[in-house]
């Protein structure tokens, strides 16, 4: 009898503590739902600025483009008159599209300083299997209610780090530059495709093996907040 | 001199054969164009699959530019075989059919004959480079349309702006020139050199195909030889299309890689160009018209 009453109490026990863990989790963090808010006033935006691509492999030019924004998660970044490089599947994780899904549970991580800012760290796991990240970590600063750095690993698409700045549109949560940092992976085409005998660079190949890392750098100069974007955009 | 230049085109032009270039070249061109047309985007698909597994390319990329390019690197290493069918003609086809002797026995002096022939295969060999373009830079920008040139290279990737493109086409139709002509000068020597075309014809095919296989192998024993050659210095027209990239990274509108290799390249196909001719000026001065 008494090896049964404590069985039945250390059931008990495991299952409060289970409910209670599993409440916590789902608990939406205050400051992700201030930083929610924030970004609730944007339904739509068009965004314009320069597009500067740094990878190892690629010499590019900064390009004009256009980024249209539509709630909840549709996301189009468009080169003006020419041909656009984005990180696979990675500029469309932005915060708005992170935070607008509501489809995840938050776990504070504690504080850090970044770039002299005293930030909080919160880290997001969706708990829709159907979305594309796994797990995204989020540097906010508490004050301001501004994320200030996100690094989401995808399912297919590996690990991203997105570097926020932010100026005239801060008020709407809207970034002034962004940053978006990934890896990538070897590029070679063989000679004989190319064509290229015996006229091999070995600068750009030493350089090509030095930095495995890449980074595609938009900096806005206008935004058009909740003006309305047809779909046929995305 | 100019009535010589005349009556040499006179006779280029006349020949059946001299059409034979044009007509391959127009035939090659269409073919890949209509290939590309059909199936491009498999091809395309394939150049980019490292691309594609980090990035997401956005746009026309196989457009009227990179056609164009595409097809010069296919081209440019076979048009000199065919240079090599008129111009290596030029005075031993006259020497067979005998005719050189009547040449020489005019007012004008032997080095004015030479020359101007030389002028005549000059202009047939711009001519045919001129039609080169045509169908493979504007054909193609009429049927693929335009956009940047997104050119992928054995080891990196080069994005030209679209208003950034054609300039460096003329450039590379200016540096063809002087590849062709080097060519064209090749072709000449070895005519002055016999009295029947097969010879010459064969020979300056044989001389291109050799020098072309020294001048693409990684062999340290060639390499010494290697920018001495001729061939060597013929692919060089792709140097337009690589540009500059600052401390950023960020490629420099409107600029040139490596603009001294271009120049050097030039100046040897140049001084090519001047010994092959003056060779031919002097073997032909010195030759006995027994034909």
């Amino acid at each position: 009898m008494k090896k049964y009453i404590i069985n039945l109490f250390g059931c008990s026990l495991f299952f409060i503590s289970f409910f209670v863990s599993v409440n916590v989790l789902a608990q939406t963090d205050p400051l992700i739902e201030k930083v929610s808010q924030k970004l609730a006033q944007v339904n739509d935006y068009v965004a314009e600025g320069t597009m500067k691509t740094d990878v190892s492999f690629i010499k590019a030019s900064l390009g004009k483009v256009k980024v249209y924004f539509k709630k909840p998660n549709l996301l189009k970044v468009k080169k003006e008159g020419g041909i656009s490089l984005l990180p696979r599947g990675g500029v469309s994780l932005t915060i708005n599209t992170l935070l607008n899904t509501k489809q995840y549970t938050t776990i504070p991580s504690g504080t850090q300083v970044l770039n002299g800012k005293n930030v909080t760290v919160i880290k997001l796991i969706p708990t829709d299997d159907n979305l594309d990240w796994v797990i995204s970590t989020l540097w906010i600063d508490p004050v301001e209610a501004l994320v200030y750095k996100t690094a989401t690993t995808t399912k297919e698409n590996g690990s991203y780090e997105i570097t926020m700045q932010y100026g005239e549109y801060a008020q709407q949560g809207l970034a002034s530059k962004i940053i978006f940092s990934f890896n990538t992976k070897d590029y070679k085409l063989p000679n004989g495709i190319t064509l290229e005998f015996g006229d091999e660079d070995p600068a750009a190949k030493k350089k090509a093996l030095k930095n495995k890392k890449g980074t595609i750098e938009i900096t806005y100069s206008k935004y058009t907040i909740n003006k309305g974007i047809p779909n046929n955009i995305f | 001199m100019w009535s010589l230049i005349q009556i040499e085109l006179y006779k280029i032009f006349r020949r059946p054969r001299t059409y034979i270039a044009f007509g391959a070249i127009a035939a090659l061109i269409v073919v890949i164009q209509l290939g590309l047309k059909i199936d491009g985007d498999t091809y395309a698909a394939f150049l980019m699959k490292d691309i594609n597994d980090t990035l997401t390319v956005d746009g026309k990329v196989l457009n009227g530019y990179l056609i164009c390019y595409i097809l010069l690197q296919l081209l440019l290493v076979h048009v000199p075989l065919l240079v090599a069918l008129i111009a290596a003609d030029m005075i031993s086809g006259e020497a067979n059919l005998g005719t050189l002797r009547l040449l020489f026995s005019t007012p004008f002096s032997r080095t004015q004959w030479v020359l101007a022939k030389f002028i005549a295969a000059s202009v047939y060999t711009i001519l045919l480079l001129i039609w080169l373009a045509f169908l493979a830079l504007f054909v193609s920008m009429w049927v693929f349309g335009t956009d940047d040139l997104f050119l992928m290279k054995s080891n990196y990737v080069v994005l030209i702006e679209q208003n950034d493109v054609l300039w460096r086409y003329v450039g590379a139709f200016v540096f063809a020139s002087f590849s062709l002509l080097t060519v064209t000068s090749l072709g000449f020597l070895m005519s002055s050199m016999a009295n029947n075309s097969i010879g010459p014809i064969v020979g300056t095919m044989s001389a291109i195909v050799f020098f072309t296989i020294l001048s693409t192998l990684n062999i340290p024993l060639f390499t010494v030889i290697k920018p001495y050659l001729f061939t060597t210095h013929m692919n060089n027209w792709k140097e337009f299309f690589d540009i500059q990239v600052n401390d950023s990274n960020e490629a420099i509108h409107g600029s040139v890689l490596n603009i001294p290799k271009i120049k050097n390249s030039l100046i040897v196909l140049t001084l090519h160009i001047i010994l092959f001719v003056s060779a031919s000026i002097i073997i032909i001065k010195k030759k006995d018209i027994l034909s």
